[in-house]
């Protein structure tokens, strides 16, 4: 049991230890510093000169949300086009999969373009590797980049003290992908595939099993897709069960290696927000408040999966831990750790089934996504921390008898007014979507039992964590990967 | 005063009034909803609409949570209705002598306007605002400051503004008129403190939307939980939806808010500042720099002469006569007082020489002095003015020069005397620093405030006051555009500037400053510039306003912290009580253990109605500023708003359940 925790932490120190000097290198990005990456400078430079953007223009925030908008825009008709029309790919599909039903294709578009990585389609049977490769592997990177991008305006905002010239979000966009996320995606899918997860581009191999029975294995170019799934809070697998998959995670050091992919980025862009200001007193608070709730969380979920399932000694069964949907390779702690880990960061990846965690762990995960903050998602946590920060500091400020200030800014009517509303937002998405779920429910009994895998209680879960992650209950598990069970419970 | 502010809480029930307080009109709206479910429950009562009688209860509790809201404000409001209503008496309509081409004519003072001109002699009520453009006066202002002593108005002084209503005790002025009817002090004054233009500050709206949101935010969550409630089949009445609403929505703060403001522009006022909006006063909270003349404010009064330092071949008796004789004619508070220290020291009496001619203190010169008929001239004055005057001297200048820089050094300002343009010695002037002015600059340090000292003084002079007294930093030999640099300079690093000023030369800078301070003795024009006026002209009342500020929001702040963390008990009592019956496991949660579900809610319900009460008088009072650092004050604050308010419900709400559960 002490190796298992040993292990976890571990892994936490290399992301904090590694998050330092990353985030030094992306404040240097960010500001156009000299970094050693310096040499994509030509290429760089000659797409957006293809693109017609000149990077030295700086633009407001409006320009800057104007680009913003309009590229995603873009990668969602392109990626909704390719998914509609799959079947018309000449190459890389060698399973040959058709054409996408439009509304789940619509669906899958909206979803990775935002980050949100939600998949009601399994890649083994749906996806063809050009779709895995340039639609989801594409919209990974270039999702997380936005938020990243987004986050550097945010923070030339606070250096400025206006919304005035932020930068140039083209050139932060192409950057945090040819800086940041590129280089890191490469070091861990190589390191992937020298675990042994594959990277190929060949159709179902047809194996002889033990038993002396022909099945159809799945494969493809799975390391690279783990990469960014991973680095960018995206979330999206290659199969449908994810990082469960042994294919997607072959043993503890990829477990290992993922795990620490989810948290790297987004803690060093806090550790960032000190570089880039020079505030690194205040990066290092906000980065401790961050880890206080995220070491709070894993307590929580580390104990009660090692407690075990009540229900279970109830009925006589001593099981402990808690194993139920747990891959072996891992063990409890390392799958209580991974599941703090991708809720706090809205990544939505998965090493173990999260509907078989105990309940106090479940609410933990919804907590976490919830407050979408500890760490966040690439970029976007920040910013979300942020938006709290300003509303903690607006009530703060008041009571030591300020009006409230925070980074040189007086904190009124319209900043408050800003965000609240994002603030509000977030109940209002996901507790009205909830609820007009529940209302359907109830109204059509039927109807809901064919859609709704869990009843009562454990059903709001669902709609919770639909309405933000993937998880594998979500996924119809697919065929092939009925026919390959993986080592271990499931 | 308390009934007629009870009788105010149900008028201020309209919804045109409570509209502007969303936080309050949410519960006007419960209430209303409550108020209709009661009826239709009467007729079909069922899980949803619910018992008639509890329904009933539970309406009338969530009224009087209203009516306590508009108490608070009506009872805040009452305190300055009253000093309103005293001042109005002041401002009747009384006769004006209007001057008009050397012709006095009577008219009514409402006839008065911008730039006519009146006589005012002893006995009469000045009938208007305005300047003194001729003579002198002492005035009774009692009526607007409440301060029994008479002042001194005079033409072409830093002192030559009267207001209307105040009354003259002796001797005649002139007055040109420099505000219209309607618009005088003592209107905008009543105004104020009736709170009839109260405009709601930034802040307090920044405040208001964050409340809002969060109300808003607890709207979604209760109407949400229906369908959930349903889909669970666990029954949820429309009551219970409510009181959880309500009691979740910060109310305490939402109903004292407006308490909390006008109760603060009412202590400015008790400290007899009259600001022109609450802005102002927020705003003083914030200061990061004093700006502070020396005279008055650190130092008493005005210099005097404490010593005579005649040059060797003169006696000191002697040199303390000519310098006394050369100051005889000077009206300044520095020439009189060395006329007293030769008598103090001498016993000596003078009278004034005849046919002397005495020579005025001019700029040009900067000297001043006595002609006497036996030919004899003396001078005094700044050492440079003297020595150039006093080409005649020996080689004792040399020792009077080190005497000079001698007195310079320990903070005295040394003033040369020279007769028949020889120097014969120095008069040692000193400043008397305030006792207790330390102290509290001391507690300003505290609260973060830098203090900066204003001063004509020579750097040197300037340089040992600033130290005696404990300033931060000091202006020497300032001139009025210094102080706007200062000002300009602090304020591009981001900082607020608070200064204070009474003359015409200070306008520009007391508009500059973020809070500018005017005399009420001071000129027309330095009001005008300013955002506060202190009636009693008091130099120091700077760091009580700063206190009054930060106390404002100090007080906002607590309540705030208070209101949202009382929600923790109230979701401890409210949500086991709502799914008892479904969820049993829920049951864990009631750590209060109280007695029914109907009693848990309803026990929530009036513990919020009556924190409202209960906090009335703090929101009146305003919580206690202390001047320790910013981080001890928040942990402070924390501690007793924050950990106190969730722990108080607790207790409170246990409390009424006992009580409670005994009626159902």
């Amino acid at each position: 049991m002490n190796t298992e925790f040993n292990g976890v932490l571990l892994i936490f120190l290399a992301s904090v230890l590694l998050a330092w000097p990353l985030g030094r290198y992306i404040a240097k990005v960010f500001s156009g510093q000299r970094v050693w990456t310096d040499f994509m400078n030509p290429f760089e430079n000659r797409l957006l000169r293809l693109a017609g953007v000149n990077p030295e223009q700086s633009m407001d925030w409006k320009g800057n949300m104007k680009a913003l908008l309009v590229l995603n825009l873009g990668f969602f008709l392109v990626a909704y086009l390719f998914l509609a029309l799959q079947g018309l790919h000449p190459f890389w599909n060698p399973n040959g999969f058709g054409n996408w039903e439009p509304t789940l294709a619509f669906n899958t578009a909206v979803s990775f373009t935002t980050n949100t990585n939600l998949q009601h389609y399994s890649g083994e049977t749906g996806a063809s590797y050009f779709t895995q490769l340039m639609v989801f592997c594409w919209l990974q990177f270039v999702s997380a980049a936005t938020g990243i991008a987004a986050l550097a305006l945010l923070f030339q905002g606070l250096k400025n003290k206006s919304a005035a010239n932020l930068g140039n979000f083209w050139a932060l966009f192409l950057k945090s992908n040819t800086r940041i996320l590129l280089p890191l995606s490469i070091a861990v899918a190589v390191f992937l595939v020298f675990r042994g997860a594959p990277a190929d581009f060949r159709g179902l191999q047809e194996i002889t099993t033990l038993e002396g029975e022909t099945q159809k294995v799945a494969g493809g170019p799975v390391a690279p897709m783990v990469a960014i799934k991973q680095l960018g809070t995206n979330g999206g697998g290659f199969f449908g069960p994810n990082s469960t998959h042994p294919f997607e995670n072959p043993d503890y050091l990829t477990n290992a290696a993922e795990t620490f992919s989810i948290l790297l980025i987004p803690i060093a862009l806090v550790f960032a927000f000190g570089f880039y200001l020079n505030r690194r007193k205040l990066a290092i608070l906000i980065f401790g408040v961050m880890t206080l709730l995220f070491l709070s969380f894993n307590a929580v979920s580390i104990t009660q999966e090692m407690k075990g399932n009540p229900a279970m000694e109830k009925m006589g069964l001593a099981e402990q831990p808690n194993l139920e949907g747990k891959e072996m390779r891992f063990g409890p702690v390392a799958s209580a750790f991974w599941g703090v880990a991708t809720t706090s960061t809205s990544n939505g990846s998965v090493n173990s089934m999260h509907d078989s965690h105990t309940p106090l762990s479940g609410g933990v995960y919804l907590v976490d996504m919830f407050i979408n903050a500890v760490y966040g998602g690439v970029g976007v946590g920040f910013i979300n921390f942020f938006v709290y920060l300003i509303i903690a500091v607006f009530i703060a400020g008041l009571m030591i008898g300020r009006t409230p200030e925070f980074m040189g800014k007086k904190i009124e009517a319209r900043e408050v007014k800003i965000a609240t509303l994002v603030v509000i937002l977030h109940p209002f998405l996901i507790l009205v979507g909830t609820a007009i779920a529940a209302f359907a429910a109830t109204e059509n009994p039927d109807l809901a039992a064919a859609w709704l895998k869990n009843p009562s209680f454990h059903g709001f879960r669902k709609w919770r964590m639909n309405s933000r992650r993937p998880r594998p209950t979500t996924v119809p598990v697919s065929k092939a990967w009925a026919t390959t069970p993986p080592s271990g419970t499931s | 005063m308390l009934s007629k502010a009870a009788v105010e809480s149900f008028t201020k029930l309209h919804p045109r009034l409570m509209i502007k307080n969303p936080v309050m009109f949410t519960v006007e709206i419960g209430t209303a909803l409550m108020g209709v479910v009661t009826i239709l429950s009467a007729f079909t009562p069922g899980a949803f609409l619910g018992e008639p009688g509890y329904n009933l209860v539970i309406t009338l509790l969530l009224l009087l949570t209203a009516l306590f809201g508009n108490f608070a404000e009506a009872i805040a409001e009452a305190r300055g209705k009253a000093q309103a209503d005293s001042l109005r008496k002041t401002r009747q309509d009384t006769p004006a002598r209007l001057l008009k081409d050397k012709v006095e004519t009577t008219v009514p003072s409402s006839q008065l306007r911008p730039g006519d001109q009146f006589v005012c002699t002893a006995g009469d009520i000045i009938p208007a605002d305005g300047e003194i453009v001729e003579g002198l006066a002492s005035i009774d202002e009692s009526a607007i400051t409440g301060e029994s002593a008479p002042v001194i108005r005079e033409a072409e002084t830093d002192h030559s503004s009267v207001i209307g209503g105040t009354r003259v005790l002796s001797d005649r002025i002139v007055v040109l008129v420099s505000a219209q009817a309607g618009e005088s002090f003592l209107d905008k004054m009543i105004a104020l403190v009736e709170g009839a233009n109260r405009q709601k500050t930034p802040n307090e709206i920044a405040l208001t939307i964050l409340l809002a949101s969060f109300t808003l935010v607890f709207l979604i969550v209760t109407v949400t939980l229906k369908p959930f409630a349903d889909f669970l089949n666990a029954p949820l009445s429309i009551a219970a939806m409510v009181s959880l609403f309500v009691c979740l929505i910060p109310t305490t703060i939402g109903a004292l808010l407006s308490a909390i403001g006008i109760a603060g522009m009412d202590r400015a006022l008790k400290a007899n500042i009259i600001a022109t909006s609450g802005k102002a006063v927020e705003t003083a909270g914030d200061i990061d720099t004093l700006l502070l003349d020396k005279t008055g404010t650190i130092t008493i009064g005005n210099r005097k002469a404490t010593e005579f330092f005649p040059v060797e071949t003169m006696d000191k008796l002697a040199f303390a006569n000519l310098a006394a004789l050369s100051s005889l004619a000077d009206a300044t508070p520095e020439g009189k007082s060395i006329v007293e220290l030769s008598r103090q020291l001498y016993g000596t009496e003078f009278s004034t020489p005849k046919d002397a001619k005495f020579i005025k203190f001019s700029a040009e010169t900067r000297m001043s002095g006595i002609d006497l008929t036996s030919g004899q001239k003396i001078r005094k004055g700044a050492w440079d003015a003297i020595r150039k005057w006093a080409h005649l001297s020996g080689p004792e200048t040399a020792l009077t020069q080190t005497q000079v820089e001698t007195i310079a050094a320990k903070g005295g300002t040394p003033l040369a005397v020279a007769l028949d343009h020889k120097v014969i010695g120095v008069v040692q002037l000193e400043d008397i620093i305030k006792p207790g002015i330390r102290e509290r600059f001391t507690r300003l340090r505290k609260m973060g405030v830098k203090t900066v000292m204003v001063t004509g003084d020579n750097p040197l002079t300037a340089k040992f006051i600033a130290e005696q007294a404990g300033v931060d930093d000091f202006i020497a030999e300032a001139k009025p555009e210094d102080k706007m640099n200062y000002i300009k300079a602090e304020q591009e690093q981001g900082k607020l500037v608070a200064m204070m000023g009474d003359g015409t030369n200070d306008a520009p800078a007391l508009a500059q400053a973020d809070v500018g301070v005017a005399m009420n003795s001071g000129t027309q024009a330095a009001k005008e510039a300013a955002n506060m006026v202190d009636l009693d002209s008091d130099p120091t009342k700077l760091l009580e306003v700063v206190e009054i500020g930060k106390q404002l929001l100090i007080t906002r702040g607590n309540i705030t912290t208070f209101s949202i963390a009382n929600d923790v008990a109230k979701y401890f009592a409210i949500v086991p009580a709502l799914f008892a019956a479904t969820i049993p496991g829920l049951k864990v949660l009631d750590v209060m253990n109280l007695s029914s579900p109907e009693s848990a809610i309803l026990s929530a319900v009036i513990f919020n109605a009556l924190i409202i009460p209960t906090l009335i008088p703090l929101a009146l009072k305003g919580s206690r500023y202390r001047p320790v650092g910013a981080s001890s004050l928040l942990s402070r604050n924390l501690l007793v708003y924050g950990l106190g308010g969730v722990l108080l419900p607790f207790a409170g709400i246990k409390l009424i359940d006992i009580v409670v559960s005994l009626f159902l």
